[in-house]
């Protein structure tokens, strides 16, 4: 047993995380800022942290991920990074030759007090930024929040810096997009290319990190939204914005700046979710439904009638990021499977107010918990005091599954040990049939590996 | 070679053409898409295999995060150093000051688990915060009995290199503090090896055929009791020598145990690292030994290599790894299935390993230290490589200039050391150079 040091008595742990069920802000302004179309991330502090990140992400999706580091040295704690920066912005230019550096800071600089936008005046001032090139700055101390709040300041960032508002309004929407992944952001740019709506998705990793092999190796790939695209946003008519952890904050920033109004909604996972989705991008960009998003739904709906009883009463545990977690286990109510166990590192006190209100209906018994202490080590221990019959989340709990032999279907960050999310999507009524499949293959897998020989079954 | 950063130049040198040594030991420059670590990195990975310790990160969450269970050190007994133990620091303890909550944890994990001993990493802002953590550690240690040891590994405090110094320093602590132990006649430590896929147990056959006791191996199947009477061995066996050395220089210094640098991957390096060991003891018997088992061994293994030798002839292989005297073995190992070294790289090597690496490799070959993707990727397609070796951040980089790809790194799958190693490194180059999936490339 993997984890026989997991002790199934809970008790209250203060100062401790064991496994965490997060990771730092820094990998979530990396990953945003990805998105965009030729920009190279650059982390301002030591040069681990860089390291780290693009190793994490890597793992990930089995890609080359491209950032540059500040390189503290003893030297800059003690005197600032702004030395570093000034120099890494000249290197970046003259040799990388990104159209945006997009810069995050880290527990590192935050804590000596570096103030990234003076830094980023100074390189602007001292003529550092070619002419036509950019550099973004975010502040994403590793000490506040979670990856999802650094990949939340990180969009702030870029639609406080580009988007720009001018006469003329334009008929399109933007999408800003919680943190899913790159076949997920194409789903999304699907839908809204069947309802014939022009819109602008922020960020966009497709065609950035699931890129064909060619025999060549791009440090740039074609795909991330553009700055043109960026800038616009600032003329759209609405704004979409998926997921109140990683999306309100460039919503609003983007609604205070060029008036742009926004409708937040969920991410669209699930059935209900992806309603409450597509009726938003209806009304943001006054379009009708079509029928082929109406056919899409309806298969779905019969994916869940054909199966749901394989599905009902089952007893699932779930961990990661709040955006993705919410619009979850609301599908898995809906569906009568029982959400009982729910963790994210992520803090911020809406999140369990909000689960309870989906769960407390039909799952009463639900534990919820999210930010400190909430971590993998707790729902291990909860597991053991009562079991689970599915687990729905990132690559960590493989530990669990296998001591504990609980059907295991992998979503979140990060997936190091399998792929496939890269291609296929779990958002909207299409991915919602994968999220059923993936989950009823896990369960059906299992009931096949163990039950007696005389109730095996051919048919399920 | 203009498309790099002109104050790298002196980091990169091709035989035959530059007659300069080449420059390492740099810090990288400032806005370069290192491949490289950190100081803390550096100390996490060498105490990481210690199984039977409490590993416990103090700082934000990221760094317990990025190096939960990402290295495959195997342990035959207790698994308490896959999990992750951290003091997940939040605001107000950055500005009011974190050593309560390291208290705090340190106790409940010791109570918890029982540890023989607890490593506390301080990362970057530790330092920054004034946080006493040796302090707080020698509190502990008076508290519950049991070694805390502090390991100052702030991040920007110099490179992954003097994160291994400062690893170094946090074993020597333990090392020596058992001296009820009554070794055999002959015996040694193992050090810098990190029972990646089990290699270290291939090792340890190897070392009991010769009638060798192993008292402790510090970075691999590591436990605390072991290290505590290490100072009892007659000899230090050192690999990955950058990981490791100071400790054996330290040993040398404070218990007069002998070092000897080497290497157990290929056959020729392998060999002469039995060979060495049976030399120092001055016993013809486990000479005779040795000769016996290295027979042995090579009798079946070059026939078995044959085939893939004949596939491999002639082609290229560029090499990029943590530390560059590993690269020296690989040169070699490659040799043997005919391939010719025309790139070769490291992280962290010294001026001295390349030298050595600058001796060895073909006139030609391009030698650089603390490269980047835009380098490597150049250079592969300058010299035409076929097969790239390299750790999880190089392997989408060459996969995508459509090469053959062996990870030496700490994610390798199959044990590459040793006799069966080699065999496992032929039979993994073949598979990745010779696939036919890489037809599929334009």
């Amino acid at each position: 047993m993997l984890l026989r040091h997991t002790t199934s008595e809970v008790k209250e742990r203060k100062a401790l995380t064991v496994n965490p069920a997060k990771t730092c802000q820094p990998v979530g302004a990396m990953y945003a800022a990805l998105g965009v179309h030729g920009c190279l991330p650059h982390s301002h502090g030591s040069q681990g942290c860089c390291s780290y990140h693009r190793s994490t992400l890597t793992r990930h999706y089995k890609e080359p991920v491209m950032a540059a580091t500040s390189s503290f040295t003893e030297g800059s704690s003690v005197f600032g990074g702004q030395a570093n920066l000034l120099q890494a912005i000249d290197n970046i230019f003259g040799i990388y030759d990104p159209d945006i550096i997009a810069v995050h800071s880290t527990c590192l600089s935050e804590t000596i007090g570096d103030d990234l936008g003076q830094i980023v005046k100074k390189a602007q001032d001292d003529g550092k930024i070619p002419e036509g090139k950019f550099v973004v700055q975010a502040s994403t101390p590793s000490y506040v929040g979670s990856h999802v709040t650094g990949y939340a300041n990180m969009l702030e960032a870029f639609v406080k810096y580009f988007s720009f508002k001018t006469d003329e309004k334009l008929r399109q929407v933007n999408m800003l997009s919680g943190w899913v992944e790159p076949s997920d952001m194409r789903e999304l740019k699907r839908i809204a290319g069947l309802m014939k709506l022009k819109t602008v998705l922020l960020p966009d990793t497709s065609d950035v990190l699931d890129t064909p092999m060619d025999g060549t190796y791009k440090m740039y790939p074609k795909g991330g939204t553009t700055r043109e695209e960026i800038v616009s946003m600032g003329d759209s008519m609405k704004t979409v914005a998926m997921g109140e952890w990683a999306t309100k904050s460039a919503a609003v920033a983007l609604d205070n700046k060029c008036k742009v109004p926004f409708e937040l909604t969920d991410v669209p996972i699930g059935l209900k979710a992806t309603d409450r989705f597509i009726q938003a991008l209806s009304t943001a960009g006054k379009v009708s439904i079509p029928e082929c998003i109406a056919e899409e739904r309806g298969k779905l709906v019969d994916v869940i009638t054909d199966m749901h009883q394989y599905l009902y009463g089952k007893r699932v545990a779930l961990w990661g990021d709040p955006d993705t977690l919410l619009p979850m286990i609301e599908f898995l109510v809906d569906m009568d499977m029982k959400p009982v166990y729910v963790v994210s590192g992520t803090p911020g006190k809406k999140f369990s107010a909000r689960a309870m209100e989906i769960l407390e209906a039909k799952v009463p018994e639900a534990k919820v918990r999210n930010g400190a202490s909430a971590d993998m080590f707790l729902m291990h221990q909860w597991i053991k005091e009562e079991p689970v019959d599915l687990l729905i989340g990132n690559t960590y709990g493989k530990y669990i599954a296998r001591d504990e032999g609980i059907p295991f279907v992998r979503s979140g960050f990060p997936i190091i040990d399998r792929i496939g999310h890269s291609y296929f999507p779990t958002v909207g009524y299409l991915g919602g049939i994968r999220i059923l499949e993936r989950m009823l293959s896990a369960i059906m897998d299992k009931i096949d590996a163990t039950s007696p020989e005389e109730s095996f079954e051919l048919t399920m | 070679m203009s498309n790099y950063l002109k104050d790298r130049e002196s980091q990169i040198l091709t035989k035959g053409n530059d007659a300069a040594e080449i420059s390492c030991d740099k810090k990288s420059l400032a806005g370069s898409v290192s491949q490289r670590a950190c100081v803390f990195c550096g100390s996490r990975v060498v105490l990481y295999p210690i199984a039977d310790a409490l590993h416990v990160i103090h700082g934000p969450v990221g760094c317990a995060s990025y190096t939960w269970d990402i290295r495959g050190s195997l342990s035959s007994g207790p698994q308490l150093h896959r999990l992750s133990f951290t003091t997940d620091l939040k605001e107000r303890d950055v500005v009011f000051g974190g050593e309560k909550k390291l208290y705090h944890a340190l106790i409940e994990l010791i109570d918890k688990h029982q540890p023989k001993a607890a490593f506390v990493f301080s990362t970057c802002i530790i330092g920054v915060i004034g946080d006493d953590v040796e302090a707080v550690c020698r509190q502990v240690t008076k508290e519950k009995g049991i070694d805390v040891i502090p390991v100052m590994s702030e991040g920007f405090n110099g490179t992954k290199k003097d994160g291994y110094k400062i690893a170094c320093g946090a074993l020597s602590k333990l090392v020596g503090t058992n001296n009820d132990y009554t070794p055999s006649k002959y015996s040694i430590n193992i050090l810098g090896d990190f029972n990646l896929a089990g290699e270290l147990w291939i090792l340890a056959e190897y070392y009991k055929k010769l009638g060798v006791e192993i008292i402790s191996c510090m970075t691999g199947d590591g436990r605390v009791e072991q290290i505590r009477r290490a100072h009892k061995a007659s000899l230090n066996v050192v690999q990955c020598s950058g990981s490791i050395m100071h400790l054996a220089k330290e040993m040398k210094e404070k218990y007069d145990i002998p070092f000897m640098k080497v290497s157990y991957f290929g056959i020729e390096d392998m060999s002469e690292a039995l060979y060495e060991v049976a030399k120092f003891f001055k016993d013809d018997e486990m000479m005779a030994k040795a000769r016996e088992l290295v027979t042995n061994e090579i009798s079946k293994l070059l026939p078995a290599l044959q085939p893939y030798r004949q596939k491999l002839e002639g082609k290229k292989a560029a090499i990029y790894v943590g530390g560059a005297f590993k690269a020296i073995s690989l040169v070699k190992a490659l040799r043997l299935l005919g391939m010719k070294t025309v790139v070769v790289g490291s992280q962290t090597g010294n001026a001295e390993d390349y030298k050595l690496l600058k001796d060895l490799c073909d006139e030609g070959t391009i030698i650089v230290d603390d490269s980047n993707p835009n380098e490597l990727s150049e250079f592969v397609k300058l010299t035409g490589a076929n097969l790239f070796i390299g750790g999880v951040k190089e392997r989408p980089i060459a996969h995508k200039l459509g090469l053959g790809f062996c990870d030496h790194n700490h994610e390798r799958k199959e044990a590459l050391a040793g006799y069966v190693g080699m065999m496992n490194f032929a039979k993994e180059v073949y598979a990745s150079v010779t696939s036919p999936v890489w037809k599929f490339v334009k």
